[in-house]
């Protein structure tokens, strides 16, 4: 059976500092709270992964969490650009953040290849690109027609943690809607810590839902709302007007600082 | 019937000229802003069959609002099928079964080749950008590339700072080489005009230029020297059910 712990309990338990660590959710279910969680605990030097580093990245970026940073696109989704993620790669505030990049391909078949426990994936793509020469990718032919492919190697994080609507009283977990490559992740990490908008007695299965078991997950936190101002279907909904407000607010240094001290620093969660 | 030409905006222009090219068109693959309202205002005016894809894995999407970001729950609700990303890049994108794909960029080549990444050098960015996402090996696959941008010289370059996308390469046989499936850009469709590859050379041409449009100011607003096309045509101008129908979907 998988643990239920408190966020703050979870968080202390999984994640050190160092870690690689990946919180996965592709626009929907981000797991902001617990990325909240690693903030206020003041984790250092953590390798952050991500397809979309999005608003959650930008302010552990700019909390000066991350030593590096592995990617495939680091934008305000329809908005624009991440202010603290280009302050770190361009002038090193808070400090510089070493970047590895990737196109969403790559990623996405890095990290089937972790869960599988494979060393490595093979895909088409990259080829002809600048990229190719920027970041772990290898030319490969295949034995049976000679075609060229690319090889890229497996993401094998320390820690995973993803949101999810709902878990039940053993740990297993549901979730719905755009599924993104967060049952991947989980597989594919050493740790896995999943949080969820409610702990019901029964999972009622639901059409195109993903149930993640729990003899795969580490440690299960409730959050409820826990992936605002991103959103868990059925549950919550995208905050949009959030996005176009964080593009105004985070360019500049203070007033960002300001809004995570009083938001983010400042708000304890309740150890449910 | 034509609307005044007078009362439509570069931009409203751009997105309805987007939309009329994909009304014989079976699927499309789009990001967000322009390109997704081009294509909702296709399925409301020319194609009503037309399929959404986006890179979020909703496959069919029916979005009655224009969507503030690629994974609004309004897509989730409305596909008809959601596949994870993994799913989306391997059996949908890379496998080639999407004829359409939209795309945008900071910076375009004259052979159509995209940088979403960087201005400036790499190590040392300028401007940093958000890098490729999925632009790669979706105009690598999918069956044709159209490219939506903003027609400035800053956009519009000599050369790349970096090479995020590949569109023709260095031009004739380039894709081939490298092994693409998909026939790449086939257009750039701007607030201006639109340009398309040269079939024999691969460098974009201005074929179509938007009412009210000197030829002139496209040349001055693109860093290479632009050729024009000898069959150059004014673009029609928007209808009153076009212009309608886009006024009405953004109002929404």
């Amino acid at each position: 059976m998988t643990e239920v712990m408190s966020l703050p309990e979870a968080v202390a338990e999984l994640v050190s500092d160092g870690d690689s660590v990946a919180l996965e959710g592709f626009t929907h279910l981000i797991p902001f709270a617990a990325g909240h969680e690693i903030i206020r605990q003041r984790r250092r030097e953590l390798e952050l992964i991500r397809m979309t580093p999005d608003l959650l990245y930008d302010q552990m970026i700019g909390m000066g969490v991350a030593r590096r940073l592995v990617f495939s696109y680091g934008g305000n989704p329809g908005v624009g650009g991440l202010h603290r993620f280009r302050d770190a790669v361009e002038k090193g505030w808070p400090r510089a953040v070493e970047i590895e990049e990737h196109s969403h391909a790559g990623m996405a078949n890095r990290y089937a290849a972790g869960a599988a426990h494979m060393p490595c994936a093979v895909m088409r793509g990259y080829v002809g690109t600048d990229l190719m020469a920027r970041t772990t990718v290898a030319p490969v032919t295949c034995p049976f027609t000679g075609e060229q492919l690319v090889a890229v190697p497996a993401l094998r994080p320390d820690v995973a943690i993803v949101h999810a609507q709902e878990a039940d009283r053993k740990g297993n977990v549901q979730l719905w809607g755009i599924p993104g490559v967060q049952k991947e992740a989980v597989l594919a990490a050493q740790r896995s810590l999943v949080t969820v908008e409610r702990i019901v007695d029964e999972l009622e299965l639901r059409l195109g839902g993903i149930v993640i078991p729990e003899w795969v997950i580490t440690a299960v936190a409730v959050a409820p709302g826990g992936s605002r101002p991103s959103y868990s279907l059925g549950i919550t909904n995208r905050d949009n007007d959030f996005y176009k407000f964080w593009d105004k607010m985070s360019r500049d240094r203070d007033q960002f600082t300001a809004w995570m001290d009083e938001n983010v620093l400042g708000k304890e969660v309740s150890a449910t | 019937m034509t609307a005044a030409t007078t009362q439509v905006t570069a931009g409203e222009t751009q997105t309805i000229v987007a939309a009329r090219r994909l009304s014989e068109t079976k699927t499309v693959f789009i990001g967000v802003g322009r390109p997704s309202t081009a294509a909702i205002l296709a399925r409301m005016v020319h194609n009503p069959e037309l399929i959404l894809v986006y890179e979020s894995g909703t496959i069919g999407a029916k979005p009655f609002h224009i969507p503030l970001s690629i994974g609004d729950g309004e897509l989730a609700e409305t596909a008809d099928s959601i596949v994870s990303v993994p799913e989306m890049f391997n059996y949908w994108i890379g496998a080639g079964r999407i004829d359409v794909a939209f795309l945008g960029a900071a910076q375009i080549d004259r052979h159509a080749n995209l940088n979403s990444t960087v201005i400036g050098d790499y190590d040392h960015p300028k401007t940093r950008l958000p890098g490729s996402g999925g632009a790669p090996e979706i105009a690598a696959c999918c069956g044709e590339v159209i490219v939506i941008a903003p027609h400035a010289k800053r956009t519009f370059v000599e050369k790349l700072d970096f090479v995020t996308t590949v569109g023709h390469g260095d031009g004739p046989g380039s894709r081939e080489r490298l092994g693409f499936r998909g026939r790449g850009p086939t257009a750039v469709i701007t607030d201006l005009g639109v340009l398309e590859p040269d079939p024999h050379t691969c460098e974009l041409v201005l074929t179509q230029i938007h009412p009210g449009v000197e030829v002139e100011e496209v040349r001055r607003e693109t860093g290479w020297d632009l050729q024009v096309a000898d069959d150059l045509v004014t673009t029609d101008p928007p209808t009153n059910e076009e212009l309608s129908a886009l006024r009405e979907l953004i109002d929404r």
